[in-house]
C-alpha cells in the first residue's frame, strides 16, 4: 500500500469513484465535511463553552431564534440540519453497503434510514421557523 | 449474518498502522454522531409542545450520566472532524501520503488540545 492506505478497507473509498452518482456522493462528502468542520464544531463548542448546557431551556433557545441575531441563528441551524443529516445519511449508506450482504435486508435498512432522514429534516426545519 | 460478524470482527484485527485505527474510529464516531443527531433533532422538536414539556425533558441532558456521554460525543465530533479533514487533504493531495504517519500524530495532538478543555468544562459541574 502506498498513498491510498489511509482508509484502504472501504472498497468505494479507495479511490474516488469514476463518475455518476457515486462520484457526486464522494464529492459531496468532502464538501459537506469542510462545511461541517465549521458548522458542527462551532455549534458544539459554543453550546458547551459560551452558552453552557446548564443554561439551555425553552426561553434561551427561543430567545436566540427571535433575538436581534435571530435570522442568523435560524439560518445557521438550518444549514447545520441540512448538511449534517445529508452527510450522516450518506455515511450510513456506506456502512450499510459494507456490512449488510443480504440484498433484501440491505434495501430494508436503506429504506428505513431514508424515511427517518426525511422525517427529521421536516421536523427540524419546521421547528426552526415556528417561533 | 456470519459474513457481517466476520466483517465487523476483522475490522478490529490489526491490519495497518495508525491509518487503520483512524479508519475504524472514523467509522464508529461518524455512526455515533449520526445516532446522537437523530435524538438531538427529536429533542429540539419538543419545543413545539411548549416550555413545560421542553424544560421537563431537558433534565435528561443535564443529568450526570448524560454529561459523561457528552464527553464521548465531543471526542467523537472532534476526532471525526479532524480526521475527516486529513482524509480530504490526502484525497486531493495524494503526495502528502508519504508523511501520513506524521500527519496522524499531528492530528492526535490537535484533537487533544481542543478536547481536554472542553471535557473539563463539561464535567466540572459534576464536581461542584
Ligand atoms: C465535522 C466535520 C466533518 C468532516 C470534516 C467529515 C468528513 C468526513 C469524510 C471525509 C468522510 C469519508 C467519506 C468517504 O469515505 O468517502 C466521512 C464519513 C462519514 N461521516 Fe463525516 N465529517 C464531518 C462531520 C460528520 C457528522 C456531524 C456526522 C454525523 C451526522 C458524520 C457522519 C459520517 C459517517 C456516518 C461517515 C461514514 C463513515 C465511513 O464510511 O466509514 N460526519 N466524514
Ligand atoms: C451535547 C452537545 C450539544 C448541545 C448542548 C446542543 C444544543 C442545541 C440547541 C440548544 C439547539 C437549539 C437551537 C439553538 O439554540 O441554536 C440545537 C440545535 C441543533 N443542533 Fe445541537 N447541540 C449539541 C450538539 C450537536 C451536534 C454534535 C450536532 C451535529 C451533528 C448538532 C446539530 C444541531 C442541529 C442540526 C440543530 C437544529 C435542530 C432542528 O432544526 O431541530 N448539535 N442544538
Amino acid at each position: 500500500m502506498t498513498t491510498g492506505d489511509y482508509h484502504f478497507q472501504r472498497r468505494q473509498a479507495q479511490r474516488p469513484p469514476g463518475s455518476g452518482f457515486e462520484f457526486s456522493a464522494w464529492f459531496f462528502m468532502r464538501v459537506s465535511g469542510v462545511l461541517l468542520l465549521v458548522l458542527a464544531v462551532f455549534h458544539l463548542l459554543y453550546m458547551h463553552m459560551v452558552i453552557r448546557v446548564e443554561n439551555i431551556n425553552f426561553d434561551t433557545v427561543v430567545g436566540r431564534w427571535t433575538g436581534p441575531w435571530g435570522v442568523f441563528w435560524r439560518l445557521y441551524d438550518l444549514f447545520l440540519l441540512i448538511f449534517a443529516m445529508a452527510h450522516g445519511f450518506n455515511g450510513s449508506r456506506y456502512i450499510i453497503d459494507d456490512y449488510i450482504r443480504w440484498r433484501g435486508v440491505r434495501v430494508a435498512f436503506k429504506t428505513v434510514s431514508a424515511v427517518i432522514a426525511f422525517v427529521l429534516w421536516v421536523m427540524g426545519a419546521y421547528i426552526i421557523f415556528t417561533f | 449474518m456470519e459474513t457481517t460478524l466476520y466483517n465487523i470482527f476483522s475490522m478490529l484485527r490489526y491490519r495497518g498502522r495508525e491509518g487503520h485505527w483512524a479508519w475504524v474510529l472514523h467509522r464508529v464516531s461518524g455512526l455515533g454522531v449520526m445516532l446522537f443527531l437523530l435524538l438531538h433533532i427529536t429533542d429540539i422538536f419538543l419545543l413545539a409542545f411548549g416550555p413545560n414539556v421542553f424544560n421537563t425533558w431537558l433534565f435528561l441532558f443535564k443529568a450526570p450520566p448524560f454529561r459523561v456521554m457528552e464527553v464521548f460525543l465531543i471526542f467523537g465530533v472532534l476526532f471525526h472532524a479532524v480526521n475527516g479533514l486529513r482524509v480530504i487533504l490526502l484525497d486531493f493531495a495524494p503526495g502528502l501520503g508519504r508523511y501520513q504517519h506524521v500527519i496522524v500524530w499531528v492530528e492526535t495532538v490537535i484533537v487533544a488540545i481542543v478536547f481536554v478543555p472542553a471535557a473539563v468544562i463539561t464535567l466540572a459541574p459534576l464536581f461542584g
